[in-house]
């Protein structure tokens, strides 16, 4: 021991004594920000979770928190439109994350490595039929089964998987990819009885004991629209040609057909048709702009040779041509006939106008109402106006994606989890957004999207082989450390680092970090530095 | 034991050596340098092991790396003058206040302007409240034995440690010296163990800033090392006289003062020539004795009241001053004798390397006797032709021959 | 596969990142840091000064085993470290005085390397003298010059706030011109610090050719940390000038401190490269070029300039400045320094003749 002056020699870190907490005004909280992916993901998944354990190379983590939402990822990683993107703040910075391509490759990576859900630890004993083996049903049948019910889904089709099936192409989802994701739900012991129409709702409810229904009832109708016609040409509606492409594997239409419409179905469609060696030419009222089809999807056809007529309508047929009408927009839009006409040479129309619900067997539910082309259901639970009796995909909605489909199965699930307990399920409110202008962009390194492989167009105009290609494992990585982790903690380390008060305390991985109030003088540098927006400074109460 | 005729500064650096000092940094300045080159070489040629020589690049550098070696554990030596004392005087503080036992050579130089590089002991004495203990020195051979002194009541007092010597009279004056054997300072001077230092086993902070609440009190434990100081400098001095026997050191040193009528205080190498003197007076009868005024920081007052006994007129032979003031000395002795009926006057001699001559005390003697210093301060050994040659064609202002009484300075200007 | 990737979301641009390797993180991202100067002290809210310490101390710290032993010059972060009865030190430490430093660890390190060898301890602590940019730059400055003229064993820190903080915002030759301070007050035909004064520390450091001299800041922790670790491998005197934004003296609210410095790298305005033995060894290069009203509007000691009856010709000279600085010290991709970068005070004089 030394001897120590008096007072001119003091002992280290002595200043631990000193309580500079109360010196704060501000203090520091850690805020959880929805990210704009989350936000406008229709299936509700938890994307920038799972991209955090996949930017770790932890796929089966990052795949099982992501299928605590959406049950099939392999293929929403294909056919899901992902909107998603389009909301991603790394878009300020260059482009936005690949999001849907790193979904891809966890659910290939699940698929490839086996992995299946977790059975249920205990069983409810409550029933539940779904009718419809859709997105909306499988993902309804799912969540069901997790909560421990046993689930029942009866489909009318041949085959499990509604439109994912018959209205989406091979080349876009192929079926052995479909099947396997189904296989998974069944894994669970959910049972899919297929090839069987459910004429009677209740009867069956009432005969199978079923404690719910949901409804998972998709468009398989298409919209018709009488076109004067003379009698030799062909008119066919798009989901029979999918319909027949996916039972049959073939198809002859004609070599010219007129796809009318502008939606995803008109474009599946036209590159179907492509496949089969026809020159098909899309027939649209309005323009590119307007289009309601994927841009995407609708590029990839333009790759492949599909031509397109403009802001046209057809106003007849005949053998082997179509009498069109040239529109114009109006200042809100919308498309108004010009009365200006020309021939468009085309030996076959598909209408590609919309699909509705066959409503059948709703209407003979005494109280289930139906209004216009969907089941009035409740906002939150999307239960129908009868009790006991959900909703979900196509005949509960407008938005008639698959993802949106998926994502109203969850919540059937969830609201039918908590009728079966008899009380009504609340959703959980939002965190506030996860705002660009809220994050500190410098620190994220520089890094262009990587582009994933597609077959060459050759190719894709003969085969159905699938045209997009998964991101290589490199890839993957690389595209969900591109996540901005908006609004939530990735441990950087920052905040920890950047304090001059030593006020922040480390807990390790995967436990983030604690304010130390005792010494934290809120001078607010960790929020300005933090990477995230994930810290926010709020008034101290004085 | 061995004994060398050789220049003071040689002395001092032997002496110096045989402490082994971890540091010595100096700058040069006259009249120090010799002994600084001296132990350069030493350290340079290895007669001097363990010891870090640095050459820097000015006498604020060379305490400051002094501070920083002392803090840093090491036994440690610089040595300055004059100009070179006052810009130092920063880290003088800053050393004493850290408690660092530094041990410093002055060799004593007047301060400019007018620059000067001769002796006197304005330099030293302006250090007074720095917080330093200061020794002078009579002549070489206590110069040398006071360094050797000095290391060890620093370090057990805990406070820097001044070596005041003349110089030029001291410092580069040649005579036949006394060096203790290494194994005599060996066992006088144990292996520095600093009391507190700079060290990650035990790391502490040095050089707080304290505040109200604890400065005075800070200031007390520094005048209580101050008090200890003289009973240390007492004790070392006994030790080292023993191992030794040479008479050097101590608070003071008392000349043929057993029956004086009156005693000269003096510090430095004036006391030499003023011993000379003193035997020829005592032989004409006179009875004068001297007091040599070793430590003049602290102020040994009790020992001091001790010396002077009941003669009742002492004499402080001063080689510097207070502007606007009076002696430096004087007032101090003063204290010494309060309550007393003893007179305590200053003779002011000396200064810028005016020689003191044994005529010169011969003179503040019998001036004394006669009654003559009737002010407290008199400018004993002033050149009136010189002074006059300036004042009486500017001011019309003429003095006269021979001291001059503070009275006579004072009615100058009115 | 994961080693394959060199892409880390952030990459080094955060403190840690738990993408990457541990030893790839900052030292200031480990749990077990030093925590060289620790809380409880009393420096302002936000201090930049505070930050720039402990990073560097920390690395030095992990460099050297925790054989570090520091000297301080009086200023801010002593008094705000240092008053009795609590030190925030965790090393040993010292302060003696203002412009001192730089000799008094010269004395440390050499007791440190005699101490050694009399003990015949093969370690020997080493020394950092630090102060802010008053006690180096102004009243340092002889000693300063002697350490490094001795080369020894000492690394000097120069926590450069660019006046003098602790006395009030006083003018220091580290102020850069038109800045306000206490002293050089925006009032008058010329508001703010003069244009054509003051002095280039670094490369008066590099030319006494001492084996290590850099610049960084607190916005760049990676940079300031290899820099510290390599100038502790480096033996003999070492310089190191970081930039530590002071939201009391510069006008900053208290959350920019990190942000400022950022600014004054990609702006140009603060050079930040590395010299060994007197040339240039490297550079680090402006990652987000930004123009230098980006910095300045932040701060309240260039508000006259950016007010509505402000001469727009000083804006522009200080733009002026930070393209000189970018154009010598090759701040950009794709460009080289120049042999000899000249002091930025010598494009001010030129300019102001």
């Amino acid at each position: 021991m030394l001897k120590k002056s008096f007072a001119v020699t003091l002992d280290p870190a002595t200043s631990l004594e000193n309580h500079t907490g109360s010196w704060r005004t501000n203090r520091p909280v850690n805020v959880f920000k929805l990210p704009p992916c989350n936000k406008q993901c229709p299936a509700g998944e938890n994307i920038q979770q799972w991209l955090y354990y996949a930017a770790e190379g932890d796929y089966e983590t990052a795949w099982r928190l992501l299928t605590e939402e959406n049950p099939l990822p392999a293929c929403m990683g294909r056919v899901c439109y992902h909107t998603c993107e389009g909301k991603c703040n790394r878009g300020f910075l260059d482009e936005s994350v690949g999001i849907n391509s790193v979904e891809r490759f966890l659910g290939d990576y699940a698929l490839e490595h086996k992995l299946a859900f977790k059975r249920p630890t205990r069983d409810t004993g409550k029933k539940v039929l779904i009718i419809g083996a859709g997105p909306a049903g499988l993902s309804a049948a799912y969540h069901l089964r997790r909560f421990g019910h046993t689930v029942h889904i009866v489909e009318q089709a041949k085959e499990a998987g509604g439109m994912m099936r018959y209205g989406i192409p091979v080349y876009r989802l192929p079926r052995n990819v479909l099947d396997a994701e189904i296989k998974r739900i069944t894994d669970m012991g959910v049972t899919i009885e297929t090839g069987r129409k459910i004429e009677d709702i209740e009867g069956e409810k009432k005969k199978g004991g079923y404690d719910a229904v949901i409804l998972g009832l998709g468009a398989t109708i298409s919209s018709n629209v009488d076109i004067p016609r003379g009698d030799t040409n062909h008119i066919l509606n798009a989901l029979k040609v999918l319909g027949q492409i996916e039972t049959t594997g073939d198809i002859k239409v004609a070599r010219r057909v007129a796809v009318y419409g502008g939606g995803n179905t008109a474009v599946d469609v036209a590159r179907s048709l492509r496949r089969f060696g026809a020159e098909p030419i899309i027939v649209y009222r309005r323009n590119r702009d307007k289009m309601r089809a994927s841009a995407e999807e609708m590029d990839a056809a333009l790759a492949e040779g599909v031509q397109v007529k403009w802001l046209s309508t057809i106003t007849g047929a005949e053998k082997d041509k179509l009498k069109i009408e040239k529109m114009a927009l109006d200042a809100n839009g919308y498309p108004q006939p010009t009365g200006e006409f020309e021939e468009l040479p085309a030996d076959a129309v598909v209408l590609a106008l919309g699909q509705n619900v066959d409503t059948a067997a709703i209407d003979k539910v005494q109280g289930l109402k139906f209004e216009k082309d969907a089941l009035v259901v409740d906002e939150t639970t999307l239960e129908t106006t009868v009790k006991g009796i959900f909703a979900a995909g196509d005949c509960a909605t407008r938005d008639r994606t698959v993802t949106h489909a998926i994502g109203m199965g969850k919540n059937a699930a969830r609201a039918v989890n908590a009728y079966l307990k008899g009380s009504v399920y609340k959703k959980m409110p939002k965190h506030e957004d996860a705002k660009f202008e809220d994050m500190h962009p410098w620190y994220y390194s520089d890094a262009p999207k990587t582009v994933r492989p597609e077959l060459e167009v050759a190719r894709r105009t003969s085969t159905f082989d699938e045209v997009q290609h998964g991101l290589t494992e490199e890839n993957a990585i690389f595209e969900a450390r591109r996540c901005l982790s908006c609004g939530n903690c990735m441990e950087c380390d920052n905040c920890y680092g950047v304090c001059p008060d030593n006020a922040i305390v480390k807990l390790g991985p995967g436990k983030g970090y604690e304010f130390n109030y005792d010494y934290c003088k809120g001078c607010g540098v960790c929020a300005q530095e933090c990477p995230c927006g994930h810290i926010k400074m709020v008034p101290e109460k004085i | 034991m061995s004994t060398e005729q050789i220049e003071g500064s040689l002395g001092v650096a032997k002496a110096v050596a045989l402490c082994h000092p971890g540091v010595v940094c100096a700058y040069p300045i006259s009249p120090q340098t010799h002994i600084v080159e001296n132990l350069g070489k030493f350290v340079k040629g290895g007669a001097l092991k363990n010891c870090d020589y640095l050459n820097v690049e000015s006498e604020f550098a060379a305490i400051s790396v002094s501070i920083g070696s002392s803090a840093g554990g090491l036994r440690t030596y610089t040595a300055t003058a004059s100009q070179g004392l006052l810009f130092m005087t920063e880290g003088i503080y800053n050393a004493s206040g850290l408690g660092l036992p530094i041990v410093m050579t002055v060799a004593s130089r007047a301060i400019g302007g007018p620059i000067n590089i001769w002796n006197d002991h304005s330099d030293s004495l302006s250090q007074r409240d720095s917080g330093w203990l200061q020794l002078f020195c009579e002549s070489n051979q206590d110069a040398l034995d006071t360094h050797i002194m000095a290391f060890k009541i620093a370090e057990t007092v805990g406070l820097p440690v001044m070596v005041c010597m003349d110089g030029f009279v001291l410092t580069h004056a040649f005579e036949r010296l006394e060096l203790p054997t290494q194994e005599q300072v060996d066992a006088f001077l144990p292996e520095y163990e600093p009391r507190e230092y700079l060290t990650p086993k035990d790391p502490v902070s040095l050089g707080s800033m304290v505040g109200p609440e604890a400065f005075t009190e800070v200031r007390f434990l520094q005048q209580r090392k101050m008090a200890k100081a003289v009973h240390v400098i007492e004790s070392v001095t006994e030790e080292y006289r023993k191992i030794t026997g040479h008479h050097s050191g101590g608070l003071l040193d008392c000349y043929k003062c057993d029956d004086a009528d009156i005693k000269l205080i003096i510090m430095g190498s004036t006391v030499g020539t003023a011993k000379d003197e003193v035997d020829r007076m005592r032989k004409a009868g006179i009875k004068v004795g001297i007091i040599s005024l070793k430590a003049f920081r602290p102020f040994p007052y009790e020992a001091l009241r001790k010396a002077i006994g009941d003669t009742k007129l002492v004499v402080c032979v001063e080689r510097a001053f207070s502007f606007g003031g009076r002696g430096i000395i004087c007032p101090e002795v003063k204290r010494a004798m309060e309550g007393t009926s003893c007179e305590v006057k200053t003779a002011i001699a000396g200064l810028g390397g005016r020689a003191i001559f044994g005529t010169t005390i011969n003179g503040i003697v019998k001036a004394a006797l006669d009654g003559k210093f009737k002010d407290e301060m008199t400018w004993f050994d002033i050149d009136s032709r010189v002074l006059n040659s300036y004042t009486k064609d500017g001011e019309g202002v003429t003095f006269p021959e021979g001291p001059l009484s503070d009275s006579q300075l004072k009615a100058s200007v009115n | 596969m994961l080693e394959k990737i060199k892409f880390y979301q952030t990459g080094s641009n955060t403190v840690g990142n738990r993408l990457l390797n541990p030893s790839m993180r900052a030292i200031q991202a480990s749990v077990d840091r030093p925590n060289g100067l620790t809380s409880g002290h009393r420096a302002c809210q936000g201090c930049g000064e505070a930050l720039g310490a402990r990073y560097a101390i920390d690395a030095a710290m992990r460099a050297t085993g925790g054989q570090i032993m520091v000297v301080n010059a009086t200023g801010c972060l002593e008094v705000f470290s240092t008053p009795y009865p609590e030190s925030a030190w965790r090393l040993p430490w010292m302060h003696s005085l203002f412009g001192n430093a730089a000799a008094v660890g010269s004395g440390l390190a050499a007791a440190a390397q005699i101490r050694a060898q009399k003990a015949g301890e093969t370690s020997v602590p080493r020394v950092i003298a630090q102060g802010g940019d008053g006690g180096t730059t102004d009243i340092g400055m002889g000693c300063l010059s002697g350490m490094f003229d001795r080369n020894d064993d000492v690394l000097y820190i120069c926590y450069d706030n660019q006046a003098y903080m602790n006395t009030g915002v006083q003018r220091s030759s580290a102020t850069p011109p038109s800045a306000r301070t206490a002293t050089t007050m925006p009032i008058g035909e010329k508001p703010g610090a003069d244009w054509g004064k003051g002095k280039d520390v670094p490369l008066i450091a590099m030319a006494h050719g001492i084996p290590y001299v850099a610049t960084a800041t607190v916005a760049d922790l990676r940079d300031l940390e290899a820099k510290v670790t390599k100038a502790m491998s480096f033996h003999g005197a070492r310089y190191i000038q970081i930039l530590v934004p002071c939201p009391l003296g510069w006008g900053l609210a208290s959350n920019v401190t990190v942000t400022a410095a950022r600014l004054a790298i990609e702006t140009g305005f603060y050079p930040i490269f590395e010299a060994e033995y007197g040339k240039v060894t490297s550079v680090r290069k402006i990652r987000q070029k930004q123009p230098v009203t980006n910095f300045l509007k932040i701060q309240r000691r260039y508000a006259h300039l950016l007010k509505k009856n402000a001469d727009p010709n000083t804006v522009a000279r200080l733009q002026a400045m930070c393209d000189q600085n970018i154009r010598d010290f090759g701040l950009l991709e794709g460009t080289d320094p120049v042999a000899v970068p000249a002091a930025i005070q010598a494009y001010e004089r030129a300019e102001t003749i």
